[in-house]
């Protein structure tokens, strides 16, 4: 069997700093990590691995420092990597990522599955896998809860939606997304990040995918950002501090009475 | 496609349900009479389904709709992406849309991206706030990005139709107005877009006697400050003294295992947008206000009056948990005995 999975390097997102002024991330200090959420997609891959045999080729697009997750990948179980880097890749929304990676795939040739993240927790879009899937035309299958099993041309599912679980069967190749209850993600073994050290990763550009130059980067890119602002989450609603058991009931009583004013209960 | 010429109309793709319009195609409907007013255009509801009645589809126009397309087919009865993408994208080559706008749930955050790819135009996820300019027609779209720090704007200048998804609950519909009057129209598609290479096989509902988060109108979340697996059980107690009341909870919750993935909310779990959200025990982490910035009433328990989550809170109480739920419970309880002869009446 073998495995695509596109990872996106993200910004550590927990400990963000905002610039008040401009209302930009201030990157200085920023740790790149592997989307946390792909990081499920690696294991399900890992795991099909291990379970059928076959290979794993991690793919990410982004700066030449993208090689990292790349890396990491390896560490955990991927058997391979390609880095998508070149100037006229950059500033690509979903719709552009999504090609460029559907070329890459395509270069890679025969495939029999291609996991990805759900989504990427900076952009948090969720547009990729599916995009990816349309420009090869495959049969794609998003927020997968568990993989159930994969025979010779077919791969059942389970998807999780607002009110239950689907449970799907597609054709191979196929793409899928998906969520965190897939499974718990293994961390990388010290002979992973051995091997991860002498695995010598490509550097693909437009003219290795054979890629339509306008369709590349923030010039091939449908969408724009034109504003970007701080949000205003502050409400400056009513705190209580109660210091005593009356006090504590008359918070209580507030509570009450915002919710009757709300018309909630 | 991809020019501008001759695109016209907001679209809006409704969602079905054993032949029932689902809720949040009413709320798209109220974001998408705006845009058409605006525009001084046509706000026209799409559904794909199997046995779609006339009265059924008739509500689509009571809350808003002056037209409605429906496709009907029994490959449509549930949703499935590839007949679900062919159809909607045979519809906008057919009628070229200006705007396409759906609900960013699990069927709408699928289709769209396939169709923008197919359709080669612009599409931006889950959207809090849609504008339009009226003479060029763009669509202003407004969402959070980077883990809720901040608000992008983004525009889709140069690509037709302009595609969004919007939050599920970021809205109400409107009163719906049986007054109004539409025109539907039933429309046929070849057997060859109705194609799939993915069979349903079954579906399984959620177990978890208190529902889905996503839909529910109150929802009263736990975190850390449970401390222990036993003391997370209240959470449901105090969720089941509320009409509908579903539960929430934070990732270190869920982490613990106090309750399965589902009722994560948050940046890597979901989004919702109730009317009333109680947060207890949870400090307020940039990732778990991501997925509550939408909710209308927040009120908030915790220990530790430096709690961020009290930034975001319209009424907070700065005690300890197991003192002040009890009390609540009380409340409530008393509340309800109250209500409950007018209800059996
Ligand atoms: C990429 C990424 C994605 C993430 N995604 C999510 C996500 O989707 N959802 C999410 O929730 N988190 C997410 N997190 C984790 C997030 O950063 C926080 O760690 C988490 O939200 C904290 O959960 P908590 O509030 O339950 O715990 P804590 O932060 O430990 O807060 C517990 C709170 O309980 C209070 N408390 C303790 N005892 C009592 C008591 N007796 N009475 C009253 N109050 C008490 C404390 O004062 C404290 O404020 C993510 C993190 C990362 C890096
Ligand atoms: N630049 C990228 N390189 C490789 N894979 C990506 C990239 N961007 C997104 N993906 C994949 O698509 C998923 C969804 O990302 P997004 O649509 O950006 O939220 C991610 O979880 C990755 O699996």
């Amino acid at each position: 069997m073998k495995i695509i999975v596109p990872i996106k390097q993200v910004p550590e997102t927990s400990n963000v700093k905002m610039d008040p002024e401009t209302g930009t991330m201030i990157r200085e200090g920023v740790e790149p990590i592997v989307n946390p959420l792909d990081l499920y997609a690696i294991e399900a891959a890992i795991r099909l691995k291990e379970h059928a045999g076959g290979e794993i080729i991690a793919l990410t697009m982004g700066p030449p420092s993208a090689r990292k997750a790349l890396t990491e990948a390896i560490a955990m179980g991927c058997d391979d990597g390609i880095l998508l880097s070149n100037k006229k890749f950059a500033g690509a929304d979903t719709w552009s990522t999504s090609y460029v990676l559907s070329q890459a795939i395509k270069k890679i040739g025969r495939y029999d599955l291609i996991l990805c993240g759900e989504r990427a927790t900076d952009g948090d879009t969720g547009q990729v896998g599916p995009g990816i899937a349309a420009w090869l035309d495959i049969p794609f299958m998003t927020y997968i809860s568990k993989i159930m099993e994969v025979a010779e041309n077919e791969i059942r599912c389970e998807r999780m939606v607002e009110t239950g679980y689907e449970i799907l069967a597609a054709e191979l190749p196929c793409l899928l997304t998906v969520v965190k209850e897939v499974n718990f993600p293994r961390l990388p073994t010290l002979r992973g990040k051995l091997r991860s050290r002498a695995v010598e990763l490509q550097t693909w550009g437009p003219v290795d995918i054979d890629a339509q130059p306008d369709f590349l980067g923030l010039k091939g890119s449908p969408t724009r950002v034109v504003k970007i602002t701080k949000p205003q989450v502050a409400r400056r609603g009513k705190i209580a501090a109660p210091k005593d058991e009356g006090e504590l009931v008359t918070a209580v009583d507030g509570l009450i009475e915002f919710l009757k004013q709300k018309e909630i209960v | 496609m991809g020019t501008k010429v001759m695109y016209q109309n907001v679209w809006i793709l409704g969602e079905q349900e054993v032949g029932t319009v689902r809720q949040v195609s009413f709320e798209l409907l109220k974001r998408g009479r705006a845009l058409a007013d605006k525009r001084e255009s046509q706000l026209v509801a799409v559904v794909m389904g199997d046995h779609l009645a006339e009265n059924e589809l008739q509500r689509l126009i009571h809350y808003g709709a002056d037209c409605v397309i429906a496709v009907e087919r029994p490959e449509l009865r549930h949703f499935l992406p590839e007949p679900y993408t062919s159809v909607l994208t045979v519809l906008i080559r057919k009628y070229r849309p200006e705007i396409l706008i759906a609900s960013a749930t699990t069927t709408g955050r699928t289709v769209a991206p396939a169709v923008a790819v197919v359709c080669h135009t612009g599409l931006t996820a889950d959207c809090t706030e849609l504008d339009i300019e009226p003479e060029t027609g763009n669509l202003i779209q407004t969402r959070p990005a980077i883990g809720g720090n901040i608000l992008a704007t983004i525009k889709t200048p140069a690509h037709r139709p302009q595609m969004a998804t919007v939050r599920p609950h970021s809205n109400k519909p409107l009163e719906p107005d049986e007054s109004r009057r539409g025109e539907i129209i039933r429309e046929t598609v070849n057997a060859t877009n109705l194609q799939s290479r993915i069979k349903r096989l079954g579906f399984r509902e959620n177990s978890e006697a208190v529902g889905n988060i996503q839909d529910a109108e109150i929802i009263i979340a736990g975190g850390k400050g449970f401390k222990k697996d036993e003391n997370f059980r209240m959470v449901r107690q105090l969720a089941e003294l509320f009409p509908d009341g579903a539960i929430g909870a934070t990732r270190d919750a869920v982490d613990r295992g106090w309750i399965s993935y589902n009722h994560q909310i948050g940046l890597s779990g979901k989004t919702v947008s109730p009317r009333f959200y109680l947060a207890i025990g949870i400090s307020g982490s940039v990732q778990h206000l991501a997925g509550i910035k939408t909710a209308e009433n927040i009120a908030a328990i915790n220990n530790d009056p430096e709690a961020q989550i009290f930034q975001v809170a319209d009424y907070g109480i700065v005690a300890d948990l197991f003192e002040v739920l009890p009390l609540i419970k009380e409340r409530l309880a008393t509340l309800n005995l109250k209500q409950e002869p007018e209800v059996s009446e």
